[in-house]
Parts: C-alpha cells; sequence; structure tokens
C-alpha cells in the first residue's frame, strides 16, 4: 500500500511533480500561511504532510534549490522542507522523521514514515535554544490504519469487542433506548399537515387520481366538484357538476377523466383537464337515469364502471344503457365497490342491512352476509383479493374474508359512533375509517383496536377519507366543507432522510416493537389526547359494555350448563348469511 | 281485508294440494260422484274462482262429472269405467285402419316420452346459480391464498410491488463481450444457424452452452486459468521424471532429492498453513463465500499432505488423529460452522444459537424443559438461583422414578410367576417404605446425635419403635431381585445409603428397644409429639406418621391403602426432598445475611511480603462487621423461603403477563436479551435486525397487487367481454323498464 493514499495527498503533490519553478512557485504561499498562524508550532497533520513531502524521493532533486530562495520562511517556520540547512546533518535521520523544537522548549513531532513514532532524538542544528542537548521522547505508537477510513464514504472504523460478556447491560440500555423513542414519537407526532378549503357545502365525495399522487377530487353536497394540487394546497378547477348533491365520484383507471353521479338521477363524465379557454365546462358524456344514483365506481382496467341506487347497474362507458344490472332484495344499496385483484369482483352494501357481493362475469349476485345494523361502505384490499372491510353503523368495522361470510375475521372497535367511510392503505397493512364521531382513526388489519386516532377542533363529522396512492398521507372530507390532510404516520419526517436518520429511524421502530409489551412503554405509546365529547362517550360505552358482558356472564352462571350459548364477539353481529 | 286476502290464498293452497294429489283421488271420487249432489259441484265450483281470484292461474284438467254429449277430443276422461286412461286403449281402433300408419307412429313416439318435469321457482334457480358462481369464484380466488400468506409473514415488503426485469444479457452477447486472455482458453465456437452477433438464441446455442457448462472449460475463466496451467506442469514434471528414471537412474535419484528437499522445504515453510495473506483473506470470506470456503478446504488438505511426516508403513491410527485434531485446530470454526446456519453475522450470536439448538434439542423431553430457562435466569438475576436447584433436585428425583417404573414394568412384563412378582413387588414396596423412613429417620438423628445432648437420643429413638424393629429385615434384604434392572437399582440405592446414610447401628439402640415394646410407649410417644419444637416440624413429624402406618399396612393390607403406599412411595422415591428444602432454605438465609467487609491493606505500616500476613489486630480494626439485619420473614415458617429480594421499584418496569405470540416466557426472555443495537452488533447484523417491515418509496404510487407480479396468469378474457357473452343475465323487470323508457 502506498502511503499517503490519494485522498489524502494534497493537490499540489498528488499531481506528478512538476520540475523547479512552477512548484517553488506554489509552495511559498502555503507555507506562510501556516507560518503566520503558527510561528513556532506546526500541526501534526502538516507536519505529517510535510513530511510525507520529504519522504517522497521523486521530490527530492527539486529541494536543494528550494532552501537558499527561501532563508526567511526556513528561519520562521523551523522545519527544513527536505533541504539540508545544515550540510552536516546526516541524512538518514532527516528522511525519518521531524521534529520541530520550538524557543521554549517545547517538542513538535512530525513523522514521515507512519511506523516510526516511538523514539526519536532530534537533530537541532538549526535551533540555537536547544542547542547540542539530546532529547528523549516517548511517544504512543498508533497505526492509522486502525482508525482512517479509506475514503470519506466509508463507515468509521470503531474498534469494538462484541462479546456479550462485556457488554452486562444491554437490556436495561436498550429499554431506555426505547423508552426514548417512544416518547419521542409522541413528542413529534404532528399530524396534520393542511387544510384545503373552498367548498361551500360539506364534502360528499373524494377521490385520487390514479396517476398522479398530487390530484384530488372532491364533491360536495352542493353539486360542486372540485380538483385539488395537494402539493400546492389550493383547488385547480372548480365544476358545478349535479343539482343537490354530488353522491359519488370515480376517477377513470386512465387519469383521463372522472365520472359523478348526483342527486339529479344523472351520470357524468368529465374530462380531468379544464375546458380551454372560451370553452364551455361540459361533461363529456350524461346519461338520465330513472332512479337516483348513490354510488359510482369504475372498473379497475376496463371501460366499465358501476353504480348503484336501486340495483347494482354496470354500464360500459359507449352506452347510454347498462349492459347489467343485479338486484337482490329490494332496498337502496348505498355505496358499491369494485375489488382491485380479482376485478370482476364487485360488493355492495344496502340499507337493510346486508352486504351482497356480487360477480360481473357471470352477472349473478354470490352471496349477502346480513349484519346488525347498516353497511355505509366497504373497502377492498388491495394487496388480498378476498378481503374486504366494512365500515358499520355500529360503531364498528368488519374485516371478512368474502369466502367465509359467517364470521368476519376481525372486528375493529374505537369509534363512538356510526362509521361512515373507510379506506385501505395501498399496501393493504392498514386502513383508515371516518367516523360520524368527529375523528378517524388507522386501524391495522390485523388489530381490532386503532393504532392512532386523528381529530381537530374544527373538524366535524367526517364523511369521506381516503388513503393516498403512495401509503403516506390521509385525507379527509367533512361536513365543515374542508379537506383535511395528515400524515399517515404521525411522527414521521417528512422529506428526504439522510443513510443516518433512516438506520436511526428503523432503529427506533425495532425498538419500539421489541419493547412494547413493557407498562411505561406502553402507556406512553398508547396516549392520546382525545376531545371531551369522544372521551366522554369512550367511558360511556366501556361501562355500558361492561355491563352487558357482566349480565350475560352472569346468566351463564345461573343457568343450566349448555342452555345459554356463548357467541364469541366476532360472530355476535352477524345475523344471517344468505345464500 | 288483509286477513279475507289471507284466508282466499289459503284456501287456495288447499285446493292447490287437493289438485295435485287428483289422479289418486280421482277413482274414488269418479264413483262416488254418480249420486252426488249438485251442492258438492257448487262448492268446486267457488273453489276454483277464489282460485284464480289469486292471480296465478294455473292450468287445470277440466273435470267432469255428469256423462254429457260433448266430449271434447282434447280432455278425455276416462271417467266413469273406474279406470285409467291408457293410450294403448286408444289405439286398440286405429290398428286396423292402414291409412292412419303416421298418426300411429306419431303416437307410439309420444308413449315413449315421459312427462316433462316441472320446471323450478324462479328464486330456486337463481339461488342455485348464486351457489355455483360464489363456487367458482371461491376457487379462483383461493389461488391468491399463498401469495397473501407469504405476504403476510414476509420480513419486508417493498412496495411498489412492480419490479423492473433483470436485464438477462443473451448468451452470445455475454460470450462476444469476453476475450481469450491466453490462447489456452477456449473460443467459444459459433453456431452454425445463428451467427454470433445476432439476437436470440438458437436451440444449438442452448445446448453449446449447456456442454460449456459442463465441461471443464467454462469454469477456465482467468482465476481458474493459472491453476490450470500449475497443475498441467506438474504433470509434465512427473512425465518426465518418469523417463528420466528410464533413461537414467542416477539423474532420477538426483531428481528425486530434489523433490524431496523441495518437499520439506514446503514442510519448514508455512506456505499452506492458514497464515498466509491469501488464507487469512480466505478465512474471512469463508463466512460467507462457499468458493473461498471450499478452496481453504482445499489448501488445508494440501497442506495436510505436505506437511505429513514420511513415516515408515507401522503408523499408528494414533497419530493421525492427533495431526487431524491439530489440523481441526488450525481450522477456523466458522469454515466449517457456519455452514449449518448462515445467517447470524455476529460470532456471539453464533454461538449462543448453537447452544439454543441443543438446548431445543433436550427440550424434546418435557422434563427438562424447564432447566435451560431457569438457567438462563439465573444468569441475570442471583435470586433465582435456588429455584435452579431445586429444579435439577426434582428432575434427578423424576429421573429416579422413571427408573424405577421401567424396572417395574420390566417385572409386569414377566409372564410366569405373576403372583410371586406381586408379591415381591408389594414386599418391595413395603420395604423400600421402610427404607425411606429409616432414612429420614437416621438423617434426623445424626443431626440431632451432633446438635443436642446425648440425653434427647434414646427418648427420640423410643418414638419410632416399628422401624426399628424392621432393621434386621432391611439389612437382611429378603425381596428376590428378579430383574436386571433391579439389581442395578438395588446397588444405586445401596450406595446412595453408602453415601449419605452409614447407618448408625448402635448397641446402645438395640437395648432400647425392649422397653419400647412395653404397654405404657404410646402414651409417651403423645407426649413427645407435643415437645416436638416447630423447628424441626418436617423432620420428626413424618418418621412418627410412619411409624404409625406401618403396623397398619401389615395388618389392613386392602387396595386403597397400597395405592397410598403407592403413591408415598414415588413422592419420595430415593430422595429426600426434606432436606433438600432445609437445606436450600440454610443456604438461602445464609446468602441473604450481610457480609463483613475487610479492609485491611496488606503491608501498609507494617512489613509486607509473601508468606506475611497483616497482624490480628490490624485485621480487626479494619474489619466492618455488617450490621445485624432485619429478621428474616420465614423465621419462625420453617417450610417456606420467602425471597426477600424482590424489588419493586424495578417490577414496575416488568412486563406481568406473557405477551400475545408467544407461548412461553423463556421465548419472551430471549427475544428481549437479544440486542439489536450497534453497539452490540456489527454494522450488518444490525442492518438486519432493524430492517423495517414495510418500505414505501415516496413519491411513488403503489398499485393494487396483479396477477402478473406474483407470477400468476391473469386470464386474457376481459371482463368486459365476459359480460357481453353472456347478455341473457337482464332481467326481465329491467327489459320491461327499458321498454317502458323506450316507449316514453
Amino acid at each position: 500500500m502506498q502511503w499517503p493514499p490519494p485522498w489524502r495527498r494534497s493537490p499540489l503533490l498528488s499531481a506528478s511533480p512538476p520540475p523547479g519553478p512552477a512548484k517553488e512557485f506554489l509552495r511559498p504561499g502555503r507555507v506562510s500561511e501556516a507560518a503566520r498562524l503558527y510561528s513556532h508550532y506546526v500541526t501534526p497533520a502538516e507536519g505529517a504532510r510535510e513530511g510525507r513531502w520529504q519522504t517522497r524521493p521523486s521530490l527530492r532533486p527539486a529541494s536543494p534549490t528550494n532552501a537558499p530562495q527561501q532563508p526567511p520562511l526556513a528561519n520562521v517556520c523551523q522545519q527544513n522542507y527536505g533541504a539540508p540547512q545544515d550540510p552536516v546533518e546526516p541524512a538518514g535521520l532527516r528522511s525519518a522523521s521531524h521534529v520541530t523544537g520550538s524557543s521554549l522548549g517545547k517538542a513538535e513531532v512530525s513523522c514521515g514514515s507512519r511506523r516510526r513514532w516511538a523514539e526519536l532524538v532530534p537533530e537541532s542544528s538549526w535551533s540555537p535554544a536547544v542547542g547540542a542537548s539530546k532529547m528523549k521522547v516517548k511517544m504512543l505508537s498508533r497505526n492509522p490504519d486502525n482508525y482512517v477510513r479509506e475514503t470519506k464514504l466509508d463507515l468509521q472504523r470503531v474498534p469494538r469487542n462484541y462479546d456479550p460478556t462485556l457488554h452486562p447491560f444491554e437490556v436495561p440500555r436498550e429499554y431506555v433506548r426505547a423508552l426514548n423513542a417512544t416518547k419521542l414519537e409522541r413528542v413529534f407526532a404532528k399530524p396534520f399537515l393542511a387544510s384545503l378549503d373552498g367548498h361551500r357545502d360539506g364534502v360528499n365525495c373524494l377521490a385520487k387520481h390514479p396517476k398522479n399522487l398530487a390530484t384530488v377530487l372532491s364533491g360536495a353536497c352542493d353539486g360542486e366538484v372540485r380538483i385539488w394540487n395537494l402539493t400546492q394546497r389550493n383547488c385547480i378547477r372548480t365544476v358545478q357538476a349535479h343539482e343537490g348533491f354530488v353522491r359519488g365520484i370515480c376517477t377513470r383507471f386512465c387519469g383521463t377523466s372522472f365520472f359523478t353521479v348526483g342527486d339529479d338521477k344523472t351520470v357524468k363524465q368529465w374530462k380531468m383537464d379544464g375546458p380551454g379557454y372560451g370553452e364551455e365546462e361540459e361533461p363529456l358524456h350524461t346519461i338520465l337515469g330513472k332512479t337516483v344514483y348513490t354510488g359510482i365506481d369504475h372498473h379497475w382496467k376496463e371501460a366499465v364502471f358501476a353504480t348503484c341506487g336501486q340495483q347494482v347497474d354496470i354500464w360500459d362507458e359507449q352506452r347510454t344503457n347498462p349492459i347489467c344490472s343485479m338486484t337482490w332484495g329490494f332496498d337502496s344499496i348505498s355505496s358499491v365497490k369494485f375489488n382491485p385483484v380479482e376485478t370482476f369482483l364487485l360488493g355492495s352494501c344496502a340499507s337493510d342491512r346486508n352486504i351482497v357481493l356480487y360477480d360481473m362475469r357471470q352477472a349473478t349476485p354470490l352471496k349477502k352476509v346480513i349484519l346488525d345494523m347498516r353497511t355505509n361502505t366497504i373497502c377492498w384490499n388491495p394487496m388480498e383479493a378476498f378481503i374486504f372491510t366494512a365500515a358499520n353503523e355500529d360503531y364498528n368495522l368488519y374485516t371478512f374474508d368474502m369466502r367465509a361470510l359467517d364470521t368476519p375475521v376481525m372486528v375493529h372497535m374505537d369509534h363512538v359512533s356510526a362509521v361512515l367511510d373507510v379506506d385501505y392503505s395501498p399496501t393493504g397493512k392498514e386502513f383508515v375509517s371516518a367516523s360520524f364521531d368527529k375523528s378517524i382513526r388507522i386501524f391495522p388489519v390485523d388489530k381490532s383496536r386503532s393504532r392512532e386516532v386523528y381529530h381537530t377542533k374544527r373538524m366535524q363529522h367526517v364523511i369521506c377519507v381516503k388513503w393516498t396512492s403512495d401509503s403516506k398521507y390521509i385525507m379527509c372530507g367533512s361536513d365543515e366543507m374542508n379537506i383535511r390532510l395528515w400524515k399517515a404516520n404521525a411522527s414521521e419526517k417528512l422529506g428526504v432522510l439522510t443513510s443516518r436518520e433512516k438506520a436511526a429511524k428503523d432503529y427506533n421502530q425495532k425498538l419500539k416493537e421489541k419493547f412494547q409489551h413493557y407498562p411505561h412503554i406502553k402507556r406512553i405509546a398508547r396516549h392520546r389526547h382525545l376531545p371531551k365529547s369522544i372521551y366522554s362517550q369512550i367511558q360511556e360505552q366501556r361501562i355500558m359494555k361492561e355491563a352487558r358482558r357482566r349480565k350475560e356472564v352472569n346468566r351463564i352462571k345461573h343457568s343450566k350448563p349448555g342452555s345459554v350459548p356463548i357467541v364469541s364477539e366476532k360472530k355476535k353481529h352477524i345475523v344471517a348469511v344468505v345464500k | 281485508m288483509t286477513a279475507n286476502r289471507l284466508a282466499e290464498s289459503l284456501l287456495a293452497l288447499s285446493q292447490q294440494e287437493e289438485l295435485v294429489d287428483l289422479p289418486k283421488d280421482y277413482l274414488l271420487s269418479g264413483s262416488e260422484d254418480e249420486g252426488d249432489n249438485d251442492g258438492e259441484r257448487e262448492h268446486q265450483k267457488l273453489l276454483e274462482a277464489i282460485s284464480s281470484l289469486d292471480g296465478k292461474n294455473r292450468r287445470k284438467l277440466a273435470e267432469r262429472s255428469e256423462a254429457s254429449l260433448k266430449v271434447s277430443e282434447f280432455n278425455v276422461s276416462s271417467e266413469g269405467s273406474g279406470e285409467k286412461l291408457v293410450l294403448a286403449d286408444l289405439l286398440e281402433p286405429v290398428k286396423t285402419s292402414s291409412s292412419l300408419a303416421t298418426v300411429k307412429k306419431q303416437l307410439n313416439r309420444v308413449k315413449s316420452k315421459k312427462t316433462v318435469e316441472l320446471p323450478l321457482n324462479k328464486e330456486e334457480i337463481e339461488r342455485i346459480h348464486r351457489e355455483v358462481a360464489f363456487n367458482k369464484t371461491t376457487q379462483v380466488l383461493s389461488k391468491w391464498d399463498p401469495v397473501v400468506l407469504k405476504n403476510r409473514q414476509a420480513e419486508q415488503l417493498v412496495f411498489p410491488l412492480e419490479k423492473e426485469e433483470p436485464a438477462i444479457a443473451p448468451i452470445e452477447h455475454v460470450l462476444s463481450g469476453w476475450k481469450p486472455t491466453s490462447s489456452m482458453m477456449p473460443v467459444p465456437a459459433p453456431c452454425p444457424g445463428n451467427p454470433l452477433g445476432s439476437m436470440g438464441i438458437c436451440a444449438y446455442d442452448i445446448r453449446a452452452s449447456a456442454k460449456l457448462l459442463n465441461s471443464s472449460l467454462l469454469p477456465l475463466l482467468p482465476y481458474r486459468y493459472h491453476k490450470v496451467v500449475k497443475k498441467g506442469k506438474a504433470k509434465k514434471a512427473l512425465k518426465e521424471f518418469e523417463q528420466l528414471r528410464k533413461v537414467n537412474p542416477a539423474a532420477a535419484l538426483e531428481e528425486l532429492e530434489k523433490i524431496e528437499k523441495a518437499r520439506m522445504m514446503e514442510r519448514m515453510s508455512l506456505k499452506h498453513q492458514n497464515s498466509g495473506k491469501w488464507a487469512k483473506s480466505k478465512a474471512i470470506m469463508a463466512k460467507y463465500d462457499l468458493e473461498a470456503r471450499q478452496a481453504m478446504q482445499e489448501q488445508l488438505a494440501k497442506n495436510k499432505e505436505l506437511t505429513q511426516k514420511l513415516q515408515v508403513a507401522s503408523e499408528s491410527e494414533e497419530e493421525e488423529g492427533g495431526t487431524e485434531e491439530v489440523e481441526e485446530l488450525l481450522v477456523p470454526d466458522v469454515v466449517n460452522e457456519v455452514q449449518m446456519n448462515a445467517d447470524g453475522p455476529n460470532p456471539w450470536m453464533l454461538r449462543s444459537c448453537t447452544s439454543d439448538t441443543k438446548e431445543a434439542a433436550t427440550q424434546e423431553d418435557p422434563e427438562q424443559l424447564p432447566e435451560p430457562e431457569a438457567h438462563e435466569v439465573s444468569e441475570s438475576e442471583g435470586e433465582e438461583r435456588p429455584v435452579a436447584e431445586e429444579e435439577i433436585l426434582l428432575r434427578e428425583f423424576e429421573e429416579r422414578r422413571s427408573l424405577r417404573k421401567r424396572s417395574e414394568l420390566s417385572q409386569d412384563a414377566e409372564p410366569a410367576g405373576s403372583q410371586e412378582t406381586k408379591d415381591s413387588s408389594s414386599q418391595e414396596v413395603l420395604s423400600e417404605l421402610r427404607v425411606l423412613a429409616q432414612k429420614l429417620k437416621e438423617n434426623d438423628q445424626s443431626r440431632k446425635q451432633k446438635a443436642s445432648s446425648e440425653g434427647t437420643i434414646p427418648q427420640v429413638q423410643r418414638e419410632e419403635p416399628a422401624p426399628e424393629e424392621e432393621e434386621p429385615l432391611l439389612l437382611q434384604r429378603p425381596e428376590r431381585v428378579q430383574t436386571l434392572e433391579e439389581l442395578e437399582e438395588l446397588g444405586k440405592e445401596e450406595c446412595f445409603q453408602n453415601k449419605e446414610l452409614p447407618r448408625p447401628v448402635l448397641e446402645g439402640q438395640q437395648s432400647e428397644r425392649t422397653p419400647n415394646n412395653r404397654p405404657d410407649a404410646p402414651k409417651e410417644k403423645k407426649k413427645k409429639e407435643q415437645m416436638i419444637d416447630l423447628q424441626n416440624l418436617l423432620t420428626t413429624q413424618s418418621p412418627s406418621v410412619k411409624s404409625l402406618a406401618v403396623p397398619t399396612i401389615e395388618e389392613l393390607e386392602d387396595e386403597e391403602e397400597r395405592n397410598q403406599r403407592q403413591m408415598i412411595k414415588e413422592a419420595f422415591a430415593g430422595d429426600d426432598v426434606i432436606r433438600d428444602f432445609l437445606k436450600e432454605k440454610r443456604e438461602a438465609v445464609e446468602a441473604s445475611k450481610p457480609k463483613d467487609v475487610d479492609l485491611t491493606l496488606p503491608g501498609w505500616g507494617e512489613w509486607g511480603g509473601v508468606g506475611l500476613k497483616p497482624s490480628a489486630k490490624k485485621r480487626r480494626r479494619f474489619l466492618i462487621k455488617a450490621p445485624e439485619g432485619p429478621p428474616r420473614k420465614d423465621k419462625n415458617l420453617p417450610n417456606v423461603i420467602i425471597n426477600e429480594k424482590r424489588n419493586i421499584h424495578t417490577a414496575a418496569h416488568q412486563v406481568r403477563v406473557l405477551p400475545y405470540p408467544f407461548t412461553h416466557h423463556w421465548q419472551f426472555e430471549r427475544t428481549i436479551q437479544t440486542p439489536i443495537g450497534s453497539t452490540w452488533n456489527t454494522q450488518r447484523a444490525f442492518q438486519k435486525l432493524t430492517t423495517p417491515k414495510v418500505v414505501t418509496k415516496p413519491g411513488h404510487i403503489i398499485n393494487p397487487i396483479k396477477a402478473e407480479d406474483v407470477g400468476y396468469r391473469s386470464s386474457s378474457r376481459s371482463d368486459l367481454s365476459v359480460i357481453q357473452r353472456n347478455p341473457k343475465r337482464i332481467t326481465t323487470r329491467h327489459k320491461k323498464q327499458l321498454k317502458k323508457s323506450s316507449v316514453d
């Protein structure tokens, strides 16, 4: 290995040594700088550099010319840059290393070859103060290989012994780190990002642009549709789409147009781009229907969309009549959703408390499950074809496997009022729910309790909620005409992270996971401030639930064993499954 | 109004039933109808009218209940004849006329056909349709099961899921890019049909590449090339040597010597040991690279070969083993070890891992399961140690018991002399019980002999008369030794006794026995029992109980007693639980006592050196006596150990309930005790341990999972085309609606 390594060579030296004058011209400036700053002192680094300079044999021939030309410099910075000032001085010593001695008797050692630190005997023919006395200097011996990294991109080398017996306090230390991480997470939990205002009535529906993360569409209760730009946080287009409510809005899979349905019994298709100058704002197509449509969803791959109202209609975009319509029961259907994975599947929920699944290909309903109370919307898991979650009026959400509707996979409870909307994170690991209790909650798919609750003082009943396609943000539209933008992960730092930040984030996350069961950490991680209304509701409902449970337990206890069946919480809310 | 409706529909229903049953009833009604009055008919008509009101106008057979002139040709009935009308009867007159041949044929054909079944009602049909469709859909969806499961269990999911296709360059591109550096390296021949530069791979190409792979040609990339060259040289040299030997034996001998010398040099040098630069680098790489590992092993083999002493033929195997051992010492552990568990970059972790596996292996035995965890706990908290000891003791006890059981089983297995064996086994039980009692008692005695004054000894001995009587019996060992196991066990027990309880057979005891047999003995015993102090409750009580029990056993001999005896025997089989407990308690008490601190510094203020001890005065002066701690809570509770080390302050930070996914507390402890920080792990391990579960790219849209993403073939037909092919499903209701709308 060559020393110095290329990155440590000064630019002056790293180039092939120019002969004579050019170098001489360059050198004095640099040295004089150092000389001015430290008239009697040379930093080890400087010294080392100089020493290196000296050891380079290729440069040596240049030096004899150097010394005579710069006598003042050589005197100020009492170091001979490879030039034998005193012809008596033995060459071997000089080439090995240098010791500069100040007049005060201080000794600074500069090292030429890095393994020769041990003992140096200065030959100070140039220093009158020290004179001919010999000085022995003992130094620590260090090998830069052990602590200098080769490039600055390399990791710092930390000599460390990983023997676990040498680290007896691993667990307590990690525990404290986890505790701190949890606390910091709470400290930095500021999820609210922006509020998009502009609507003149409650926001009734939201839609994401399939190809553009920054674009969001919203329909209000006064028939107005607005298109928003999230990065600029402003409205970029306003369309008076319907008379009365905009009941549903959906975008075409390609993102070129969007569909709205309204209380005026029409389905309208609009171009995503606004009209050109002088053009009037007009829908591409308008379909007049017989009945009110309450919801709309577009197929994920093809030019097909589905509306719901009295029945579920499936429309070809090119036709004004539905290509297929499916009914089962007579109550009005409040929402319909296409399965994003197996795209021929549809789910709908009707006001007669049931959820009906349809197969578009076979043009038939598949199965129906009747719950205790009405389901407002359903949402399919985008990563698991057969899983969907239903937002119910009984304050709960139910995650179903569509192949086994008689028992929900999970009952998610935490809301204290009807759940109005639900949307999955595109990763399929979590979903967000909007509730009439003026809050939105984030649930992990496999947990029955929410991990997060968002609310603000001004946010009223939340009617619609969407999780953005990059899974970072959540939007919710509420009664009081605002669309709010939240972070999906409350304490996440936005923007680009450095690798160290990322590593720290991951580590903290893992620590929190590891120690999540510890009482203190659990308490801190779970702590949320809630508005008084929600808080008191929770308390009240807890009491009610406990009373009900107690009664049930007592009933079981005091009746003949087996006569009172024990019904699990999951099964309790399912009335029937109709084939 | 509604009630009326209901009644009507009910009537209609009954009517329907009648109609269904009509053919059966007909015979009867037909015969009866002859003399029937009109009222009945009127009623029938009324009912019909009502049923027709219902809206469901069913086709009914017109009934004729009287003879009439007008006979409809479509409604032929066999009324009045009292039998069913058969088609054959009608055909009878046609037979004769040949002009009606075609009609005849048609009628014959009709005769052979069966009546079509009534179609199912609409709801039923729809339901069946739905069920079939649901089953189909379920099948389609079930293909997602493995994907979903995989994603749920995945260590890490990276979104968006769509991956860029790794650009696989066609083989000719790769080959054309590579140029041979020497003439020895093979040049891939261009395939005939397909010139080298052209795109795509022909069959020949593939075959050729396969051949390349198989032959030693492909590995001849530069780094292997030199190896091959070296080998070739060696071979060549050998050949030359052979030739030389034939031509010029003297020169050959010289050559041989040279070779030998080279070998010796090699042996002296450490070239092929793993101390060289190359070897060291390989040793590092060996952890991660299979090839490097192989190379290393190869080298070691070579080293062995080279350094082998040229020995005489009578080389002992022992020595070989020795050298092997040395070799193994030279090999770094990772070379052999890492192959087993490749993941675990931290060698310390690795070590613990292997120990874990060992543990896992041992855990197959349920009794042994608690042992390692106890051990673990003991490492972290000193206070738990007694528990671990107890565990060990319990395990020993368990082992012994199982051993005994086995022996008993084997006894049972013996076919002949079952009666005898039973007897003997019961005897054995008895004797063992006695042994136990004896042990307990003697134990107690010996302790007392040491502790208390001599005067108490006879009293205590007087308490237990029965075991004393049995003593000769015990010594003689009257039971027959039935099996080999028993024999072993016997030996065990004997040595156990010898070791722990040297039986003090005293003359005094013998002499004391006579007074024991006196009738007034029981009274005395009672008194003594009252006198037993609380401290010695454990030790003294059990023998006294036994002394009572033994005679009754002898007398009663019923099943229950025997069972109980068995139980007791099992419980205390070959193990002195009580003594162990006491010992443990004593240890715990000792451990909890505050210790004195000795602050003497030898050589301080006086002479010091080897063999010199600080003076007693000095020691006394610098010894800080620990203050007497508070009295133990279990001071007056002889059969309880109360651990006073529990810290409430730390308890507040500890998990009280085992969290969900864990099934055992040691699993949880283990996860907690494995640090994940970079302070305790290498960088790589740290990165591995802290990989987030879900990774998303900021600013990237995550699309729903697609069949193509996970390697499934999504159906080529679009959903739309499928619907358009089944147009029949537009319901009638909707059709009506459509019609209406078109009219409007």
